[in-house]
């Protein structure tokens, strides 16, 4: 059985390349053939996972070699796949989720002309996630990687007619190339450093070659973290994410929220035999991820779109899930990313359903009132955003996020200060989800609903919705000494250093002050999205608040900022390459001032006083001085500054032939100093 | 004997490039530069490398070049073009290319002259064994890269090359 | 005896490669002016082959079919490049195509 878990990414590759190269297919048949090989794959993940749980999961996983890649002179590549606890994780999310957003999707995307091309990115992205997460090697990872980023661009702009979605997607691709050109450099630097790519031997080999906080890993790992930030959106690489919301929303569901983006936290779990070498790196990981965290579950507060409240979301999440990797809790950030994958998809498909039925409409503010129209999905909804917001005990979000912020408490690298802002950003979450639950369902009704989903939407949904309930159960232990059943199952894969000792008080104390905050975040929402007193309205009014609101509706100005930062200063540099700066700066500075001055002053009694007593004078003697020795030093002044303008411009023309003409010059200068040395 | 040959081709790679630098037509250039591509073809074989020479005739003198002549056809160079490359090619514009080629020239032959090439042995014969054998071994990451770079070099020029629908 | 013609292959050398950067710097048609280039390669792959002939060594010969792959890669794409300028301006002449206004 185990051999053959090569199937499960093959199966989906396969898809994608019958429905790219294979004829025009019906409708019918592309759908029966995705869902075929979807749950055929999920169906062998889910034997596979059986057979390894029975066999132990023996440590060092358990790998096979498909065929060599690339064979050069000291360099040589193989392709081939890895298993362990961590990876058979990531595949079962991956199949599974795709599963069920692929069988919501044949509904959600039934009236869409190019329905083959969506299920075939679709199968590509499922195919690409696959190699990411079970390859061997850096390499094939990082194939994986490109693999997932290119999908998450063509879908994103899958309506490619209207221009934004272009943009959206062409921000998400070059965003994330800032971050992979990190990641690849971290590459070449692991490999000519310890001379091999795969990672098992990449993980042996750092601890015997480097120790403790070397520059060198430190280095790598901080290169890798530039690429795991880019995937996961994370601060200051996150502005793609709220707008990747362009695409379909299936899309959103299993891209943006449960499988591609958790990648960067993959990535570090995977390596975290590193990162626990690098102690800045965890560190800056610890920061990076709170302020991620703080600062979107903000913004999630006041957007109206609603897929855009739950992008914001899934960035503050991954925030939550970083805080775990920088505390050296990566079991605990698997988990979250577990039990996040499934609460969030469901969320996503919710959004998609409510669009479904109010014919597109996004706006939380045009919604409301729907309890009673959309009953599934008013439940849906309700269990979605209770496991997001984490509410004590009935739902999977509760401990898993429970357990990030015991270990963000006790481990050396957190502690309270970390432990407080976790409890901030549960507040917020709870208030943002159950705001959304509010404004939605509750209140009075703005539109009519069209029509209802149908099984394929809703079942996909009913499950999700079973699931963000029960799989909570799996990370729970019942004494606080010993690690939960999911944490143990991840330590086979990724052995915890120093497993600190938790006591049964500090257990508790996390779990009522988890519990408390998610309970006064629902409390809040209730207050402000449901009772609305006439004092908080008030408040609201004023014009802090409202610049505030405005400011965190913004995603706290991230895009300002960069277009100020970068893209201005840019383009201003070109402009000026363009225009000559000499030129225009005498022409802003002197020419423009004085000819405004000039005109709108003219004709009053002033003007006339001063022509009287000040022009006519001057002008007299100007003119029995016309041309003496100032006159002609500022004339040759002017005709300097042009000359000198004329000559800059000269260097940016366009034409070849006189950029040739300056390359061979160079040459010449060149040649000259070696004949001369 | 060798010498001989040598200074015939260097003549005749040299004579027909000035000649395709000066001509309007640009068929006559085409042929002139494909005459100067087969003149050094015999240098690389005088040189002691045929298999260099063999690829001179085959890639440039033949695949390049027919490319070249395609594209010229293309664009149906006619008397009216070479009136205007006449025009286009009056005294003036060759001051200062002559000028900086000269300078370039006069500053490689002044290194080559104070270079240290005192070689006794005659251009031994490499063949093409011995430039596989090294090529795919020493070099072979620069065959990979090699390969990388002609590939996207295709696809540009499918890209750039076909005929889009807005065009004329 | 090899030495005199092993610099002199070397002069030819740098005779064609002026030639070439004459003729790149000198003429206005694009065509002409790949065609220069081409010469400048091509000076540049003689120059390796003598060197290689010097030592008695394949590595001039390798680093020519490096030049020989590169203007493969360049001259289809350059070529290309022309062809659109052509449809796009209607002219080839180097000089008037550029939308610049320096």
């Amino acid at each position: 059985m185990l051999d053959w878990f090569w199937i499960i990414p093959a199966l989906p590759l396969a898809g994608f390349l019958v429905l790219t190269l294979g004829p025009s297919l019906s409708r019918a048949t592309v759908s029966g053939m995705t869902l075929a090989t979807s749950t055929l794959a999920a169906m062998l993940s889910a034997s596979i996972a059986v057979a390894l749980l029975q066999q132990g999961f023996h440590p060092v996983g358990y790998s096979r070699s498909l065929w060599t890649w690339i064979d050069l002179d000291g360099f040589t590549t193989r392709i081939a796949l890895y298993i362990d606890a961590l990876s058979m994780t990531m595949v079962l999310i991956i199949t599974g989720v795709g599963l069920l957003v692929q069988l919501y999707a044949t509904e959600y995307m039934s009236e869409d002309d190019e329905y083959q091309r969506f299920f075939a990115y679709m199968n590509l992205f499922v195919g690409s996630m696959l190699v990411l997460v079970l390859a061997d090697n850096l390499l094939l990872l990082f194939l994986g990687w490109e693999g997932v980023g290119l999908c998450s661009y063509l879908l994103i702009g899958f309506w490619y007619r209207d221009l934004l979605n272009g943009r959206a997607a062409r921000k998400a691709f070059i965003v994330n190339r800032i971050g992979d050109a990190a990641m690849l450099v971290g590459l070449c630097l692991l490999f000519t450093e310890l001379g091999t790519l795969e990672i098992q031997a990449i993980l042996r080999n750092a601890t015997l070659q480097w120790t403790i906080g070397d520059p060198l890993v430190v280095t790598a790992t901080v290169l890798l973290l530039g690429g795991a930030i880019g995937k996961s959106a994370q601060v200051p690489l996150h502005v793609w994410l709220p707008d990747a919301m362009a695409g379909p929303t299936p899309v959103s569901a299993l891209i943006h929220s449960a499988t591609m983006v958790t990648a960067g936290v993959y990535l570090i779990a995977r390596t975290h035999t590193l990162f626990a070498l690098a102690p800045v790196t965890q560190t800056a990981i610890v920061v990076i991820g709170t302020t991620t965290m703080l600062f979107a579950a903000s913004s999630a507060l006041v957007q109206r779109d609603i897929k855009r409240v739950f992008a914001y979301s899934t960035i503050s999440q991954l925030g939550y899930m970083f805080i775990a990797l920088g505390v050296g809790a990566t079991g605990a950030a698997i988990f979250h990313l577990f039990t996040h994958a499934c609460f969030k998809a469901l969320l996503f498909l919710l959004a998609g359903a409510l669009m479904f039925s109010l014919h597109h409409e996004k706006d939380l503010m045009n919604m409301g009132g729907l309890r009673r129209d959309l009953p599934l999905l008013f439940w849906a909804a309700v269990i979605g955003a209770a496991s997001l917001s984490g509410l004590p005990f009935i739902t999977a979000g509760f401990f898993s996020k429970d357990q990030i912020l015991l270990q963000a408490w006790i481990s050396p690298n957190g502690g309270r200060w970390l432990l407080t802002a976790g409890l901030i950003g549960s507040v917020l979450t709870a208030l943002y989800s159950f705001r959304v639950v509010f404004l939605a369902f509750f209140g009075e009704k703005h539109r009519e609903v069209s029509k209802s989903p149908g099984w394929r939407m809703t079942l996909p949904m009913g499950i999700l919705a079973v699931l963000s309930l029960g799989i909570g159960w799996l990370g729970w232990s019942p004494r606080a000494e010993e690690p939960s059943w999911f944490i143990r199952l991840m330590d086979t894969a990724m052995p915890v250093h120093q497993p600190d000792p938790i006591t049964e008080a500090q257990a508790g104390m996390v779990a009522v002050l988890a519990s408390s905050a998610a309970l006064l975040g629902v409390a809040g929402a209730y207050l402000m999205y449901m009772q609305r007193p006439a004092s908080l309205e008030a408040v609201v009014k004023t014009e802090a608040v409202q610049a505030i609101r405005q400011f965190l509706f913004r995603g706290w100005a991230f895009n300002w900022l960069y277009r100020l930062t970068i893209q201005k200063p840019f383009r201003l540099f070109a402009q000026a390459a363009k225009h000559d700066l000499v030129e225009r700066a005498y022409d802003r500075l002197l020419v423009r001032p004085f000819l405004s001055t000039a005109g709108s002053a003219k004709g009053d009694i002033v003007d006339q006083a001063y022509e009287r007593l000040l022009m006519r004078p001057f002008q007299w003697v100007a003119d029995i001085n016309q041309d003496d020795v100032l006159d002609r030093l500022y004339r040759g002044l002017t005709r300097l500054v042009e000359q000198a303008a004329v000559t800059a411009r000269r260097l940016q023309t366009g034409q070849v032939r006189w950029y040739a003409t300056v390359l061979a010059a160079g040459a010449v200068g060149l040649a000259g100093l070696a004949v001369l040395a | 004997m060798m010498d001989f040959f040598f200074y015939v081709a260097a003549s005749v790679a040299i004579s027909s490039t000035v000649l395709f630098v000066i001509a309007p037509n640009a068929v006559h250039a085409l042929l002139n530069l494909i005459l100067s591509f087969l003149a050094i073809a015999v240098i690389f074989l005088l040189l002691g490398a045929p298999f260099a020479a063999a690829l001179e005739v085959i890639i440039y003198a033949g695949a390049v070049m027919v490319l070249f002549v395609f594209v010229i056809m293309m664009l149906q160079v006619g008397p009216k073009s070479v009136e205007q490359e006449r025009r286009w090619i009056g005294i003036r514009i060759w001051w200062v290319p002559v000028g900086l080629a000269m300078l370039l020239l006069a500053e490689v032959g002044t290194l080559i002259a104070t270079g240290a090439v005192t070689a006794e042995s005659g251009p031994r014969r490499v063949g093409p064994e011995e430039v596989g054998l090294v090529l795919l071994s020493r070099y072979l990451l620069a065959v990979e890269l090699a390969s990388l770079l002609l590939l996207p070099g295709i696809l540009g020029a499918y890209y750039l090359g076909r005929r889009r629908r807005e065009d004329p | 005896m090899s030495g005199p013609l092993v610099v002199h292959a070397v002069m030819v050398a740098g005779i064609l490669f002026a030639l070439g950067l004459t003729g790149l710097l000198a003429r206005r048609n694009l065509l002409f002016m790949l065609m220069s280039v081409e010469v400048m390669l091509n000076a540049a792959g003689l120059g390796f082959i003598a060197a290689g002939a010097r030592w008695g060594a394949p590595d001039g010969q390798v680093m020519f079919l490096f030049i020989l792959t590169l203007a493969a890669a360049e001259v289809p794409v350059a070529l290309a490049l022309v062809l659109q300028v052509h449809r796009r301006f209607h002219t080839l002449d180097a000089d008037a195509v550029t939308l610049m206004e320096g």
